[in-house]
C-alpha cells in the first residue's frame, strides 16, 4: 500500500479528479493548503508597502492505494495537473504502514478501495 | 422652524451614525487580523453607546453651552435641561435646539473612533474606555467648542472649519499618532503594514463611510438649502478625484492599482473637503480631493514605513494629515461667492484667512499632543495602556472578549 500525496493548482482539482475516475481510483481527501515553490509565492502590496513572499494557494490529495493502483494514479494526477509552467505541483509517494475502514473494522488491502 | 430643515438634519444625523457603526467598524475591521477584528466591532459599538451618554449628560453642555471666556462651556445644558423643541438661533434658528443636539452628538461618538486606528490590536478594552471618555471631555469638547462655539475663541478669529477638519479630523488624527508612539509597534511588526485579514469589509465600511459622510458634510449646512447642497457636491468631487488620484498613483508607483489604496484615497478625499465643503466650489473641491491623495499617499506609504512608528490603520496618515491639508486648503480656495458666512482664500487675495487656517491647525496640533500625552500617561499608570505580549498574541478576541469571530471547526 501507498499513500500518493499531490501538490496541485488548484484550479486543475476537477481535470486531476476526472483523470483518476477514469483510472477507478474514486477515493481522496481534498484539502486547501498554501505554499511556495521556486518561484518563490507572490508579491502583494498593501497601501504601498510590498509585502514579498506571500504564499500561493494550492490544493492538496491525498490518496490510499493499492501496489497496482500506484502508477495510474500518478499518470492521471500529472495528465490533469500538468501546464508545463512552474507552479504545477508536485507528488509523494510514500509507504502506508496499515489501512483501517472505521465502519466495520476492515484491515489492510482490501479497506483502500 | 422650518421642517425641511428639521427633517434633513436628523436624517443626517443617522448618516453619520451610520459612518462609525456599521461604517468604521467594518472599514477599520477588515484590516486587522482575524484574531481581533471582533475587538475593533467592540470598540466602535462602546464609543457609540459611552459618548452618547456622556454628551447626553454633560459633553454638549461643554462644548455648545454658554461659554466662559471662550475657553470652555458652563453646565447650564447638563442632562440636556432647556434643550429641547425650541430653536437656538445662535446655532441654528429653524430646527428645534435638541436636534442641533443629537446632529453634535453624531460627531462627537465618531471622533474618538477615528483613533482606535492607532492603537488597534492591543490595547486593554478596560483602558480603551477610560481613555476615550477621558479623551472626549478633555479634548473634543474643549476643541469644538472653540471653534464652534458662537463664544469660542478660535471661531472669534474668523477661523473656518465647515464640518469638522480640525475639530474631528485632526484632533483625532494627531491624537492617534502620539498614541501610537507612547503604545509602541505591535509584536512583530517590521515597518510594513500586516496583512488584512478580510478587504471586502474594508471597501464595505468606505462605501457606507462615503454614504454617511453626505449627512457630516451637507447636514453641516443645518438647512435643506444650497449651501448643503454645495456641500454635498464638493463632497462627493473631492472624494472621487482623491480615490481615482490615489489609484493612479499607486499604479505609477508599484505598477497596480489596489482597491485598499483606492478606497484609502476615498477617506482621504472625504477628510480633506471636510473643513471646506460649505466654502469652495467644485472645481476647486476637485484638485483638493487630487492633492490630497498624493500627500497622503506619501505620508502612509513612503514617510510611516521610514520613521517605523506602527499607526496600525493609518489613523494618522489619514486623518490627521489629510484633515491638516485639508484646513490649510479652505484657507486657500473659500470665496464668498459659495457662502457668505465664510470668507476668501488665499487665490482670491485673502492671506488673512490662510494664516487664520494655520494658526488653527497649530492650537490643534497642539493642544490634541499635550493632552494626549497627559490622558495616555494618567491611564497607563492606572490602569495600563497596553496587554500582556502573550495576550496579544493570542489576540484581543479571545483575551479581552472571550469571543472568537470564525470558526475554523465546527
Amino acid at each position: 500500500m501507498k499513500l500518493v500525496i499531490a501538490i496541485i493548482q488548484p484550479h486543475k482539482l476537477e481535470a486531476v479528479k476526472k483523470e483518476l475516475e477514469a483510472v477507478d481510483v474514486n477515493l481522496m481527501t481534498v484539502t486547501n493548503v498554501l505554499g511556495q515553490g521556486r518561484q518563490k509565492g507572490v508579491t502583494e502590496i498593501y497601501r504601498g508597502a510590498k509585502e514579498a513572499g506571500g504564499l500561493l494557494n494550492k490544493v492538496r490529495l491525498d490518496i490510499a492505494v493499492n501496489e497496482a493502483f500506484v502508477d495510474p494514479t500518478i499518470d492521471a494526477i500529472v495528465k490533469g495537473a500538468h501546464t508545463g509552467s512552474v507552479g504545477d505541483g508536485k507528488i509523494f509517494v510514500v509507504e502506508l504502514a496499515e489501512c483501517i475502514r472505521i465502519s466495520n473494522g476492515e484491515r489492510g488491502g482490501s479497506a483502500i478501495g | 422652524m422650518n421642517s425641511g430643515d428639521t427633517a434633513w438634519v436628523l436624517m443626517a444625523s443617522a448618516l453619520v451614525l451610520l459612518m462609525t457603526i456599521p461604517g468604521l467598524a467594518f472599514f477599520y475591521g477588515g484590516l486587522v487580523r482575524r484574531k481581533n477584528v471582533l475587538s475593533i466591532l467592540m470598540q466602535c459599538f462602546v464609543i457609540v453607546c459611552v459618548i452618547s451618554l456622556q454628551w447626553m449628560l454633560f459633553g454638549y453642555s461643554l462644548a455648545f453651552g454658554p461659554s466662559f471666556h471662550g475657553i470652555i462651556g458652563g453646565l447650564d445644558w447638563v442632562g440636556l435641561r432647556g434643550v429641547g423643541a425650541a430653536p437656538n438661533p445662535a446655532y441654528a434658528a429653524t430646527i428645534p435646539h435638541s436636534v442641533f443636539m443629537i446632529f453634535q452628538a453624531m460627531f462627537a461618538i465618531i471622533t474618538p473612533a477615528l483613533i482606535i486606528g492607532a492603537y488597534a490590536e492591543r490595547v486593554k478594552i478596560s483602558a480603551f474606555l477610560v481613555f476615550t471618555l477621558l479623551w472626549s471631555t478633555l479634548v473634543y469638547d474643549p476643541l469644538a467648542h472653540w471653534v464652534w462655539n458662537t463664544g469660542g475663541w478660535l471661531r472669534a478669529l474668523g477661523a473656518l472649519d465647515f464640518a469638522g477638519g480640525i475639530v474631528v479630523h485632526v484632533s483625532s488624527g494627531v491624537s492617534a499618532l502620539v498614541l501610537a508612539i507612547l503604545l509602541g509597534k505591535r509584536v512583530g511588526y517590521n515597518h510594513k503594514p500586516i496583512r488584512p485579514h478580510n478587504l471586502p469589509f474594508t471597501v464595505l465600511g468606505a462605501a457606507l463611510l462615503w454614504f454617511g459622510w453626505f449627512g457630516f458634510n451637507a447636514g453641516s449646512a443645518l438647512a435643506a438649502d444650497g449651501l448643503a447642497a454645495n456641500a454635498f457636491i464638493t463632497t462627493h468631487i473631492a472624494t472621487a478625484a482623491a480615490g481615482l488620484t490615489w489609484a493612479l498613483v499607486e499604479w505609477w508607483h508599484n505598477g497596480t492599482p489596489t482597491i485598499l489604496g483606492t478606497v484609502t484615497g476615498v477617506v482621504a478625499g472625504l477628510v480633506a473637503i471636510t473643513p471646506a465643503c460649505g466654502f469652495v466650489n467644485p472645481m476647486n473641491a476637485m484638485f483638493i480631493g487630487m492633492m490630497v491623495a498624493v500627500i497622503c499617499y506619501v505620508a502612509v506609504s513612503i514617510i510611516k514605513g521610514k520613521l517605523g512608528y506602527d499607526d496600525s490603520l493609518d489613523a494618522f496618515g489619514v486623518h490627521g494629515v489629510g484633515g491638516i491639508f485639508g484646513t490649510i486648503a479652505t484657507g486657500i480656495f473659500a470665496q464668498k461667492a459659495i457662502n457668505v458666512a465664510g470668507s476668501d482664500g488665499l487665490i482670491f487675495g485673502n492671506v488673512h484667512q490662510f494664516l487664520v487656517q494655520g494658526l488653527l491647525v497649530i492650537v490643534a496640533i497642539v493642544f490634541a499632543v499635550v493632552m494626549t500625552f497627559i490622558i495616555y500617561k494618567i491611564v497607563d499608570a492606572i490602569i495600563g495602556m497596553r496587554v500582556e505580549e502573550k495576550n496579544e498574541l493570542i489576540g484581543l478576541d479571545l483575551t479581552q472578549q472571550s469571543e472568537a469571530a470564525y470558526t475554523v471547526i465546527e
